[in-house]
C-alpha cells in the first residue's frame, strides 16, 4: 500500500517561504476555486495557506540556533480528523493515502480542527469549508504535465532542496532512504497518529582536517630529508621545498 | 479553545430540554406505580410542549455553528465513526418522541399496549416515556462524548465530561420542572424540587471533581515533541503570518487571565449555590423557583464558556508569536 509524504529537511531549509507563496500561488488557482484572503494589503492580511514557515530559536543567545520549521498537513498514516467527520468530507485515500477534504460534502462544522493536534487544517471564511493540504492531488497524478513536474508545488518551488516527496512504504525510495538513514521523525509522537511526513533533524557538519592531511606527510621528496623546510611566509612548491 | 455561543445555547437548551422530560417522566413513572398522584394530561402534555421548545431552540442554534447549514442534512451520515453524527440522529429522534409524547397526553390518546400480572396497565405514554428516557440519556451520551472522544484536548478527555452533562442538563431540567410544576400543579412542587437539590448537588461534586482533575493535567505535548528537538529552550520567533490565521482565531479564547479567574468562581455560584439556596427557602414559590432557573441557566453558560475555554488545544504550541 503506497503511503505519500513529504520529507522536510531541517538542516537545509532557510526559511525563504517559497514554499508556502507557491503552494498558494498553485492551490488558489485550481478547479477547486480559490483560497481565501482577506485584507491582503490591509493591516491584519489572513487567509487559508495550507503550507506555514514558521521560525524557532532554540537555545539561549549567544548559544542559540534559528530554526526554520515548515509546517503542513501530516498525513497521518492514523488520521483522528477523519472518523470525526460527521458527513464523511474528511477521507484518507486508500490508494496513496493522502488525507483529503470533498468541498462539496463539507459542512464547516470545524469539528476535523479540533481533533487535529498539530492545526494543519484552516477554514476558509469565504467557501465555508475546512481546507488542508491535498499533496497537490491535482499536479502530481497530471499525465499532461512531464515526470518531472508531477510532484508537489512546495517541492518544485523549494531552492534548497530541503523537500523530498515519495512513497514512505517503500524502503527504496528516496524519502524512505532520508527517514531511516537521517534519522527522519515524526511530529508528537505520543498522540499514535503515525504521521506520514518526516521531519529530518538539524545536524552539525564539519570538516576535520588532520596535521598531517595539511603538512602532506607522505611527501616522498622529505624521505630524503635533503630540501629545506621553507619558512611560513616564504613560498612553498614541491620540488624546491620538502612539502 | 475559543467558545462558539451557537454550541453553548446547542448544548445548555437540549441539556435542560432532556432534564426537564427525565423530570416529567419520573413523575409519571412515580405515578404509575401509585407513589405520587397522576397528574392531568395537560400537566404532562404541555410540560413536553416546554420540552419541544427548549430543543427546538438548542437545533436553532446550532445551526449557526455551521458554515454550510444547508448541507446539514449530510452530518447524519458517519453515525459508525462521529459521535458528532450520532448526536445529529439522537437530537431529531428525541425530539420525535418527545413530540408523541406530548401529542399522547394531550389528545388523551393513551391506549393500553400490555397489562402487568400485577395488574399495571401500561399505556401509549408510558411506552413513549420510556423510549424517550432512553434517548434522553443517549442524546446526553453523545453530547458529551463530541468532547471526551478527543484525546488530544485532555481538559475533555474524561467520563466526567460526559458525567456532567448529564448531571448538568438533569438539574436545570429538574429545577425547571419545579417551577413548571409550582405554577401547574402546585402540591407536586416539592417532588421536583427534592429531586432538584440531588441532582444540583451531585453535579455540583461531578463538576467539582474535573475542576480538580484538569488542575492538576500535566501537558503531554511540549514545545519539544511539537518540533521534534530536544532542547530545554525553544521560543517562537515567528508563526508564519503577521495578521493571525484560522489557528489564531479558532483556538484561543482570547481572554485575560483576570477575567478567566472570575468566571470560575461565578459559575460555581450561579449554577450550584444560589439555585441551591433558593430550592431550599423557595420549595414552593414559582417566583423564587423561576428565578432559580433563570439563575442557573446564566451560570451555566458561563459554566459552558468556561468549559470550552480551558481546554487547551497542542496546536497552540505551534502559534505563540506573530512577527
Amino acid at each position: 500500500m503506497t503511503q505519500l509524504a513529504l520529507v522536510i529537511d531541517l538542516n537545509v531549509c532557510v526559511g525563504c517561504h517559497a514554499c508556502v507563496t507557491s503552494c498558494k500561488e498553485w492551490n488558489t488557482s485550481g478547479s477547486a476555486g480559490p483560497l481565501c484572503d482577506e485584507n491582503p494589503y490591509g493591516l491584519n492580511p489572513t487567509g487559508t495557506f495550507f503550507n506555514r514557515v514558521q521560525t524557532y530559536e532554540i537555545g539561549q543567545y549567544p548559544h542559540s540556533e534559528t530554526l526554520h520549521f515548515p509546517k503542513s498537513c501530516l498525513h497521518c498514516e492514523d488520521p483522528p480528523c477523519v472518523p470525526v467527520c460527521p458527513t464523511g468530507a474528511s477521507y484518507k485515500r486508500k490508494e496513496d493515502g493522502i488525507v483529503l477534504v470533498d468541498y462539496d460534502k463539507c459542512i464547516g462544522c470545524k469539528y476535523c480542527t479540533w481533533a487535529c493536534p498539530y492545526g494543519a487544517r484552516e477554514f476558509d471564511e469565504k467557501a465555508k469549508v475546512m481546507k488542508k493540504c491535498t499533496l497537490c492531488v491535482d499536479r502530481i497524478y497530471d499525465q499532461s504535465m512531464s515526470e518531472a513536474d508531477r510532484k508537489p508545488s512546495c517541492v518544485k518551488a523549494c531552492p534548497t532542496s530541503a523537500r523530498l516527496f515519495g512513497d514512505i512504504h517503500d524502503p527504496e525510495s528516496t524519502v524512505s532512504q532520508a527517514i531511516r538513514e537521517d534519522g527522519g521523525y515524526a511530529l508528537m509522537p505520543e498522540w499514535g497518529t503515525h504521521p506520514a511526513n518526516h521531519y529530518l533533524p538539524r545536524r552539525k557538519t564539519k570538516l576535520k582536517i588532520h596535521a598531517d592531511e595539511l603538512e602532506r606527510a607522505d611527501n616522498p621528496l622529505k624521505v630524503d630529508g635533503q630540501l629545506p623546510k621553507p619558512g611560513k611566509d616564504e613560498s612553498s612548491m614541491d620540488d624546491v621545498s620538502a612539502w | 479553545m475559543k467558545p462558539a455561543f451557537s454550541v453553548i445555547f446547542l448544548t445548555t437548551l437540549i441539556g435542560a430540554g432532556q432534564g426537564l422530560f427525565l423530570a416529567l417522566f419520573t413523575h409519571q413513572s412515580y405515578a404509575l406505580f401509585g407513589l405520587l398522584p397522576m397528574q392531568s394530561d395537560a400537566f404532562y402534555g404541555y410540560g413536553s410542549v416546554l420540552v419541544l421548545l427548549l430543543l427546538i431552540g438548542g437545533l436553532i442554534a446550532s445551526f449557526f455553528h455551521l458554515g454550510r447549514p444547508e448541507r446539514a442534512w449530510r452530518s447524519a451520515t458517519m453515525w459508525r465513526t462521529s459521535w458528532l453524527s450520532r448526536e445529529v440522529i439522537a437530537l431529531p429522534a428525541f425530539m420525535g418522541i418527545a413530540f408523541l409524547y406530548g401529542v399522547s397526553h394531550l389528545l388523551a390518546y393513551r391506549p393500553e399496549v400490555v397489562t402487568l400480572p400485577s395488574g399495571l396497565i401500561i399505556d401509549l405514554s408510558v411506552v413513549l416515556g420510556v423510549i424517550g428516557t432512553l434517548l434522553a440519556f443517549v442524546l446526553f451520551v453523545c453530547t458529551g462524548m463530541i468532547y471526551a472522544c478527543l484525546r488530544f484536548l485532555r481538559e475533555w478527555h474524561t467520563p466526567l465530561t460526559v458525567i456532567n452533562y448529564i448531571l448538568l442538563g438533569g438539574s436545570s431540567g429538574f429545577i425547571l420542572a419545579a417551577f413548571y410544576a409550582a405554577s401547574a400543579a402546585p402540591d407536586q412542587a416539592d417532588f421536583f424540587a427534592g429531586w432538584a437539590i440531588i441532582i444540583t448537588l451531585l453535579a455540583f461534586i461531578g463538576r467539582a471533581a474535573s475542576l480538580v482533575r484538569n488542575a492538576h493535567l500535566k501537558a503531554k505535548s511540549t514545545m519539544q515533541t511539537a518540533i521534534g528537538v530536544k532542547h530545554p529552550h525553544i521560543v517562537q520567533r515567528s508563526m508564519g503570518s503577521m495578521g493571525g490565521s484560522f489557528n489564531t482565531r479558532e483556538f484561543f479564547h482570547g481572554k485575560n487571565e483576570a477575567f478567566m479567574r472570575s468566571i470560575k468562581p461565578t459559575f460555581l455560584v450561579l449554577t450550584f449555590v444560589l439555585p441551591l439556596l433558593l430550592l431550599a427557602i423557595g420549595l414552593f414559590s414559582p417566583v423564587l423557583l423561576g428565578f432559580a432557573f433563570i439563575l442557573q441557566y446564566a451560570g451555566l453558560l458561563a459554566e459552558r464558556w468556561f468549559f470550552f475555554a480551558q481546554a487547551n488545544h497542542p496546536q497552540n504550541l505551534y502559534y505563540q508569536t506573530i512577527g
